[in-house]
């Protein structure tokens, strides 16, 4: 080999910020290549996928639609990985929320009242919150891998979905579709601007972003939630409750993406079907990596994310390729981070000759 | 209940266990090696979509079979580049195989979904399967099927009384001290890794051509999920997977069962039980954390870089 990683002696502050855009472009690089080999121009495909989602304000209030629900849960996520929770729940917890919120929309369908709609947030939202709730028992009851639980979690969600969409939840005028009636207009979400879908959701997402970035340096509970992740031992030296903060990240993680979830089939969606989430859930998980664990990162990753999902709508639009493209572009995203996020603690150096390379430059490096 | 019900049921368990042990086996060999790939979903699925594809365009189903076996190890081989040539967080990456593996597979297979193929042909072995009842329940399966109990008897022997076996289990143990008698860790590894691909590609094959022969997004339904807790469930040992992944196929059929006693259920509720299954196996083994501890390979999940 003429190239080999070397650690560095500590870890490269400007890499940290570099591998995301490092990541993005090689992405970029890569679906030029795809469409390319596709048989499609790369340069207009790309515009297509990327630019032309936003040329309007149309496009920048749909882009909004996404960015909302993702922002939500990757918000909620980033608390959880920073204490190295691994919650891969958020699908699931986003799926109760439209479940749960939408289960009430449709109880007071009859209800005309201002109060409708606070009270279905409020409820999705809960139910977001219970189903975190029992991975959080699940891990600190009996400690059991939250990666697993909070995945068949998930399954069971989505089947829950399909169970309320396929019986008791059914429209019984729909013609026997897999869907519910839709929601009386008590029950939705108002929009920004008027003619545009974009809900207030959007502003659910910057005031929970703006809480927690609070949270976590303002305060002394956001600061154990970070020792914890850090160094376990330490925290518990230090009188931290483990447990306790488990709890905390888990349950607003999960109440966030409720609400995330509530909001959306209060919002564009305005019914239950079987389609309700999209995949955010996993999506946000792509989210907080490239937003570096940061409230202001996680921001701009999840624009990013949104964009990938209109340019997918896009590209089967204009060029008839299939919508799945989004997560073929999320996975490379995430796979590209992952390499590049090497080059935050290993450097690529060139061999020297044999003769010179006795002496070991890592150990120096290290001691 | 009547005995023709029994033995549908219990054919039916085998056909359903079949993809679990499959995949099972492949992340036992891979994490006896040291190495946590968490991407067995995505390469379930790139099998599954891999091999239909091929079947559809050169109408021979033994040639998607291969196709599925090489899609999964390719994907492995990424899972292999970044966990153990680059050092990544075996974790994440392997998090990441699986979001890239559904998003590649539902690229590729979004022109296949609706396609109907013709299955995977059952092989009744002659004699056996003339054997009332067993017969029907053990030896009139497809071929696939067959060859789950070839590979579990190959895994088992290998690490009961081969010398591969031990190598493979000093470099999940001690890498360092494996590395200094002259063993190659990263060749291990990665030939562990790429077993755990071929085997999960071929489960995806399975599901795709012999199982429910079609494809649709994200069919493996968990599937690799429900192995990675199978392997830990049955404290790495092989025969223990066997039991698992017909005890989880028993459970997912659980809706042939109740139809056939007359029960009306739902069933989107009953496809929730080897989710809660999964669950409730996960409670049980970390209540016995001891024992748990005590059959983990110790460097599992350590990435290992030699000492330059």
């Amino acid at each position: 080999m003429i190239f080999r990683l070397e650690k560095r002696p500590s870890d490269s502050q400007a890499m940290a910020y570099l591998s995301p855009i490092l990541a993005v472009a090689l992405t970029l690089l890569s679906g030029a290549a795809l469409f390319a080999s596709l048989g499609h121009d790369p340069a207009h495909s790309l515009y297509v996928f990327f630019l032309q989602p936003l040329e309007d304000l149309y496009g920048w209030t749909e882009l909004g639609i996404k960015v909302a629900p993702l922002l939500l849960c990757a918000i909620g996520l980033m608390m959880c990985f920073k204490a190295k929770v691994w919650n891969i729940g958020a699908e699931g917890q986003f799926i109760l929320g439209g479940l749960g919120g939408g289960f009430l929309a449709l109880q007071l369908g009859e209800v005309e009242s201002a109060w409708v709609l606070p009270a279905v947030l409020v409820f999705g939202s809960a139910c977001g919150l219970l189903w975190a709730m029992l991975a959080a028992f699940l891990k600190t009851r009996f400690s059991a891998n939250e990666i697993l639980t909070t995945i068949m979690l998930n399954y069971i969600a989505l089947n829950l979905l399909y169970y309320g969409v396929h019986g008791p939840l059914k429209d019984p005028d729909g013609y026997n579709f897999p869907e519910s009636a839709l929601f009386s207009d008590w029950a939705i979400l108002p929009v920004v601007f008027e003619d545009y879908r974009l809900t207030i959701s959007i502003f659910f997402a910057l005031f929970a972003v703006a809480i927690v970035w609070t949270f976590v340096s303002r305060t002394l509970l956001g600061f154990q939630v970070s020792v914890l992740g850090e160094d376990s031992s330490a925290a518990s030296f230090a009188g931290f409750k483990d447990k306790k903060l488990v709890w905390l990240v888990l349950l607003l993680c999960g109440a966030l993406a409720g609400l995330a979830g509530v909001s959306e089939v209060t919002g564009p969606v305005g019914q239950l079907n079987p389609y309700i989430a999209p995949g955010y859930g996993y999506a946000a998980i792509i989210v907080v990596f490239l937003g570096r664990m940061h409230p202001l990162g996680i921001t701009v990753a999840s624009m990013l994310l949104a964009l990938t999902y209109m340019g997918g709508e896009m590209v089967q639009m204009d060029l008839t390729l299939p919508k799945s493209i989004t997560g073929l572009f999320q996975g490379m995203l995430l796979f590209y981070l992952l390499a590049c996020d090497l080059l935050i603690s290993y450097r690529i150096v060139r061999d020297r000759p044999k003769v010179a390379s006795n002496s070991s430059t890592q150990s120096v490096a290290q001691a | 209940m009547d005995i023709e019900l029994i033995t549908n049921i219990l054919f039916a368990t085998i056909r359903t266990g079949t993809p679990l042990i499959l995949i099972a086996l492949g992340e036992l060999v891979c994490e006896k090696s040291g190495v946590l790939n968490l991407g067995q979903e995505g390469m379930v699925l790139m099998g599954a979509v891999v091999g239909f594809a091929a079947s559809v365009i050169t109408g021979n189903l033994g040639l998607g079979v291969i196709a599925a076996v090489l899609a999964g190890t390719m994907m492995s081989l990424l899972f292999g580049f970044l966990a153990i040539s680059l050092v990544s967080n075996q974790v994440a990456t392997g998090l990441a195989l699986t979001i890239f593996g559904t998003g590649l597979s539902a690229f590729i297979g979004a022109s296949y979904v609706g396609v109907g193929i013709e299955g995977i042909d059952a092989w009744n072995i002659p004699l056996l399967s003339d054997i009332p009842i067993i017969g029907k329940i053990f030896f009139s399966h497809d071929p696939l099927v067959y060859l789950s109990w070839i590979l579990f008897a190959l895994v088992f022997w290998v690490f009961k009384s081969t010398r591969l076996g031990l190598t493979i289990r000093s470099v999940g143990e001690n890498p360092e001290a494996a590395n200094a008698i002259g063993m190659s860790v990263f060749k291990v590894r990665y030939a562990a890794v790429m077993f755990g691909g071929a085997m999960a590609g071929l489960a995806g094959g399975y599901l795709s051509l012999a199982y429910t022969p079609l494809w649709s997004e994200g069919m493996s339904a968990g599937r690799g999920w429900i192995a990675l807790a199978l392997v830990v469930f049955a404290s790495w040992k092989a025969e223990r997977i066997m039991l698992g992944a017909y005890l989880f196929g028993a459970a997912s059929i659980m809706h042939l069962v109740l139809q056939g006693l007359g029960f009306e259920a739902s069933p989107n509720l009953l496809a929730m039980l080897p989710y809660g299954a999964t669950i409730i196996v996960l409670v049980v083994i970390a209540n016995d954390a001891v024992k748990a501890k005590l059959s983990t390979p110790l460097a599992l999940g350590q990435p290992y870089r030699p000492q330059v």
